[in-house]
């Protein structure tokens, strides 16, 4: 009979829900018996406390980020974190550019500055140097006497080291230390700008295939260095010492020994030997960290076996964090933190209290309107909003458990404000019911008819609702996502429910004496919604067409309206 | 049966009519009234009061001192940093002290968190610290942005298929736009901080305008579409009908979104005082309401006036649909 046909399939759905539910409880449980993973989703740091950086890229005007090199800096900084013994840490990208570092508790200083630095490690080697202090002085000097005679003899006022004038090179530089790399203007600017000003011009991004103007990191010396010779990147390995003296006694002071790979080794045996030959500032190759040049020692032979030792005012613990940064590597494009958040777990319970608070009101809220409002009917909107919830929870955690999905308060916030949008699915189809009912259908009849009106438009704005968090979810970063992706679940968890529990509920209910009647009490009561009847007669009719002839009916109808639209449309569109 | 499903019947017949579509000249200028109101009050004020993402700076919150005196605060910041921090002290949800300052470094921000918590008697790890860059703020905004277009864009598509007409995509567009605009213009002129989180819960209007929007739209082109056009309404008194026949659908709908919603709003104001909860509740909250108003007072009337230029064709299609509407009613009855 086509009665027990169209119950058969509501039952079908039904079945078909308890065996996604079966599903996500069995993977979540193999996650919990296997992965020592828990029954409850993962919180995110604004709920559980800790302290979360967002890392920006310094990137030269007009240039990106590739995704390489971001993967390559998260790969450096997770291995960095690690090396800090900070368990959980967690390493992500953002929105394409952004790193996000994520520590649970409070990170010591130490601990943050290791993440936070680039560690860009270059070799350049140095073309004019002298003590910052006199090339102030010469630059003050000239700008004096020129002040009292414009035309005024300058050639007396420069040192050996520093002279006041540069002239234009002779030719092309021939090798990386030739002096003719340094043109007037480069030269004037070593003169003139002052270390505060160098340090901020961002000489972290500076071109590697330039000279780089710049000061030491304790702007006691300022450089002109050559084009970098060797890089952070050729570094196989790296720790710290102390630095043995000149006489094999070890010494107080702290260096960074470094290995350099095979291309690193012959590169630098290749500088060292020719800076041995050079005289002065040009014997000199300057150690160059994140734009800052933290030792510029002499080459006093050349060394072929890629193994050389940097020496600088490191303490025990400043040569140790370089010596992990480099032996990790140095992050392919330098950083600033962008941001730096820090929960006590005290305010992340707070957080998830209110939270969670704030869910229980507003789903009472609407559970009494829907009970002021539907009646008997609200019981379908209750047990459906319960069911999504436990589906929700259950497609959570098993996010959490296998994608490393954490719940933020922005995802709670979406979690609770998708309880309207769910129970907004059930008010459009009660309504159409309705709308059917005042047609003068019977109840079945009017649950079918209903069904195929507002699924379609249940439909239609869930994919709408799905378009917005997933476009929020692709292009949006921080928070932003967390919340995209609560109500992107919640959206899918919707459509699910109203499909598969909340329509074949009503149908099986709409087979009961209860709603047949429609009783004053059910929601669906025919007379109190103003329906049209026609008579006994037709009632009957009605009841006893076969629910698929009434569908196959109902069909064709809508067929040929759609073609008559089209039609009407293209009328419309022709002139 | 409550007075509302009553009132519903009567919309539904006919017999209780409200004329959305005659008066739309009153609604249209009624917006925009609004918004040149929410304009001009906004450019009194100076512009948007952008949240500390948006300016950059240090801020810290002390949660549950023994005592929320804002003076110890104030003489902590005073001697541990000097006056050019210029901090903004308030007291949040009752029981914590919030701090805003101008950017401090690193070392700085970590410095005043424990003289913080040592001034006000709580262990540190009481004490929260944000340093935001002020590029943080513009960010989350510019990609937020890229966003609203693209989803725009996308949605204008799926909707002008779904309905196969372009003009409903239209309407609906507009009436986004609108709820969008109105929300900032609101948050302009009360001058509401505009943080990262308010930026968030304007983003999820659009999902929710259009919910509202795509409900109603939907019974319009039902009531518009031959098998119920059995009447000799116009095409505009089909429109109105329609969202006549929806108008219980869309209190019911608006309210039941609004309820979780205003309840976010209520704990998280009362319990947590300014943070992401609130901001996103209350840009929320406000586009609930505006989605449900422009969907019947901007989006049908438009509707119904866009396609009012093309009655010529309008009349012609409806004397062929009018044939088939025989037909396929006689198969349903």
């Amino acid at each position: 009979m086509a009665t027990t046909s169209t119950s058969s399939r509501a039952r079908r759905a039904l079945v078909w829900l308890a065996v996604i539910f079966a599903a996500f409880g069995a993977m979540i449980a193999s996650g919990v018996a296997f992965d020592k993973a828990g029954w409850t989703p993962k919180l995110a740091l604004d709920l559980e406390g800790g302290t979360q950086i967002i890392l920006n890229p310094q990137i030269a005007v007009g240039t990106t980020v590739t995704e390489e090199e971001l993967a390559q800096a998260v790969g450096i900084i997770r291995q960095r974190v690690d090396a800090t013994g900070v368990s959980e840490a967690e390493v992500t990208t953002q929105g394409g550019t952004n790193i996000v570092v994520s520590i649970p508790g409070t990170p010591d200083q130490a601990t943050l500055d290791r993440i936070r630095s680039s560690a860009k490690l270059e070799f350049r080697p140095v073309l004019i140097t002298d003590v910052s202090d006199v090339v102030s002085q010469v630059a003050a000097n000239v700008a004096e006497a020129l002040a009292e005679d414009p035309k005024a003899d300058l050639s007396g006022l420069g040192t050996a080291e520093t002279p006041v004038f540069w002239a234009e090179p002779a030719g092309d530089p021939i090798n990386f230390s030739d002096l003719n790399w340094v043109t007037p203007e480069i030269y004037q600017a070593y003169l003139t700008t002052p270390c505060d000003v160098l340090d901020a011009s961002g000489a972290n991004t500076a071109d590697p295939t330039q000279t780089l103007t710049v000061c030491a990191d304790d702007q006691s010396y300022k450089y002109i260095l050559g084009p970098v010779e060797v890089d952070g990147a050729m570094v196989s390995d790296a720790s710290a010492n102390y630095i043995p003296g000149a006489n094999g006694v070890q010494t107080n002071e702290w260096g960074v020994y470094l290995t350099f790979n095979a291309a690193g080794t012959l590169a630098f045996a290749d500088v060292t030997s020719r800076l041995t030959t050079l005289q002065g500032a040009q014997n000199q190759f300057a150690i160059v960290l994140d734009g800052k040049v933290i030792s510029a020692p002499r080459t006093l032979a050349a060394i072929p076996d890629g193994k050389p030792v940097i020496s600088g005012s490191f303490t025990e613990l400043s040569s140790k964090a370089l010596a992990d940064q480099l032996k990790f590597g140095a992050l392919p494009i330098g950083f600033e933190v962008q941001s730096s958040d820090t929960v006590t777990p005290t305010l992340g319970i707070a957080q998830l209290e209110s939270g969670l608070l704030a869910g229980a009101i507003g789903l009472l809220l609407v559970v009494i309107y829907a009970i002021f409002q539907y009646r008997a009917l609200s019981i379908v909107t209750i047990s459906s909003l319960g069911i999504a919830a436990a589906l929700t929870y259950v497609v959570i955690t098993y996010l959490s458990q296998a994608n490393g999905y954490r719940l933020s308060l922005a995802g709670v916030a979406g979690l609770i404000v998708a309880i309207g949008i769910t129970a907004d699915s059930f008010i459009v189809y009660f309504e159409r019911v309705r709308d059917e009912l005042r047609e003068g259908r019977s109840v079945i009849a009017a649950v079918e008819t209903g069904w195929k009106r507002a699924s379609r438009t249940i439909i239609v704005s869930g994919v709408v609702n799905l378009l917005a968090a997933v476009v929020l979810f692709a292009l949006a970063v921080g928070n932003v996502r967390g919340f995209a992706f609560t109500l992107g679940v919640t959206t899918v968890v919707d459509l699910l429910i109203v499909i598969l529990f909340t329509h074949p509920l009503l149908q099986l209910l709409a087979r009961t004496r209860f709603f047949t009647s429609g009783h004053a009490w059910s929601g669906l009561d025919g007379s109190a919604l103003g329906a049209v009847y026609r008579g006994r007669g037709e009632f009957r009719v009605d009841k006893s067409v076969s629910a698929d002839k009434r569908s196959r009916v109902s069909k064709e109808s809508q067929k040929r309206q759609s073609i008559a639209e089209r039609k009407a449309l293209e009328n419309g569109g022709d002139q | 049966m409550s007075a509302i499903t009553r009132f519903g019947n009567r919309l539904y017949t006919g017999e209780t009519s409200l004329n959305f579509i005659g008066r739309r000249v009153l609604w249209y200028l009624m917006s925009a009234t609004l918004i040149v109101i929410a304009v001009v009050i906004t450019t009194l004020r100076g512009g948007f009061a952008f949240g500390i993402e948006f300016r950059g700076g240090s801020e810290f919150q002390i949660s549950n001192p023994a005592s929320t005196d804002t003076a110890i605060a104030e003489q902590t910041i005073t001697s541990e940093v000097g006056e050019a921090a210029a901090p903004r002290i308030s007291i949040v949800g009752g029981k914590s002290v919030r701090v805003q300052t101008e950017q401090l470094t690193a070392e700085e921000t970590d410095a005043l968190r424990v003289s913080l918590a040592d001034a006000y008697s709580v262990p540190v790890d009481q004490v929260t610290s944000s340093f935001i860059g002020a590029s943080w703020g513009s960010d989350i905004t510019s990609q937020a942005l890229r966003a609203l277009i693209i989803f725009l864009v996308l949605v204008s598509i799926v909707m002008a298929l779904y309905f196969r007409t372009w003009k409903m995509s239209v309407a609906a567009m507009v009436a986004v736009v609108h709820d969008l605009t109105i929300t900032a213009a609101i948050y302009g002129a009360l001058g509401l901080e505009v943080t990262p989180a308010a930026v968030i819960g304007l983003l999820t209007i659009l999902g929710y305008s259009l919910y509202d929007t795509v409900v109603v739209f939907d019974k319009i082109r039902e009531n518009t579409s031959i098998a119920y056009d059995e009447s000799k309404r116009t095409f505009a008194e089909s429109v109105n009908l329609a969202v006549n026949q929806t108008l219980v659908r869309s209190i019911n709908t608006s309210v039941v979104a609004a309820l979780p919603v205003a309840s976010i709003l209520f704990i998280g104001s009362m319990l947590l005082g300014a943070g992401t909860l609130r901001d996103i509740a209350l840009s929320l909250f406000v586009g609930i309401l505006c989605g449900a108003y422009s969907t019947m007072f901007i989006a049908a009337p438009l509707y119904a006036q866009l396609r009012e230029g093309e009655s010529e064709s309008a009349k012609q299609g409806r004397k062929d649909r009018t044939e088939i509407v025989r037909n396929a009613s006689g198969a349903v009855r």
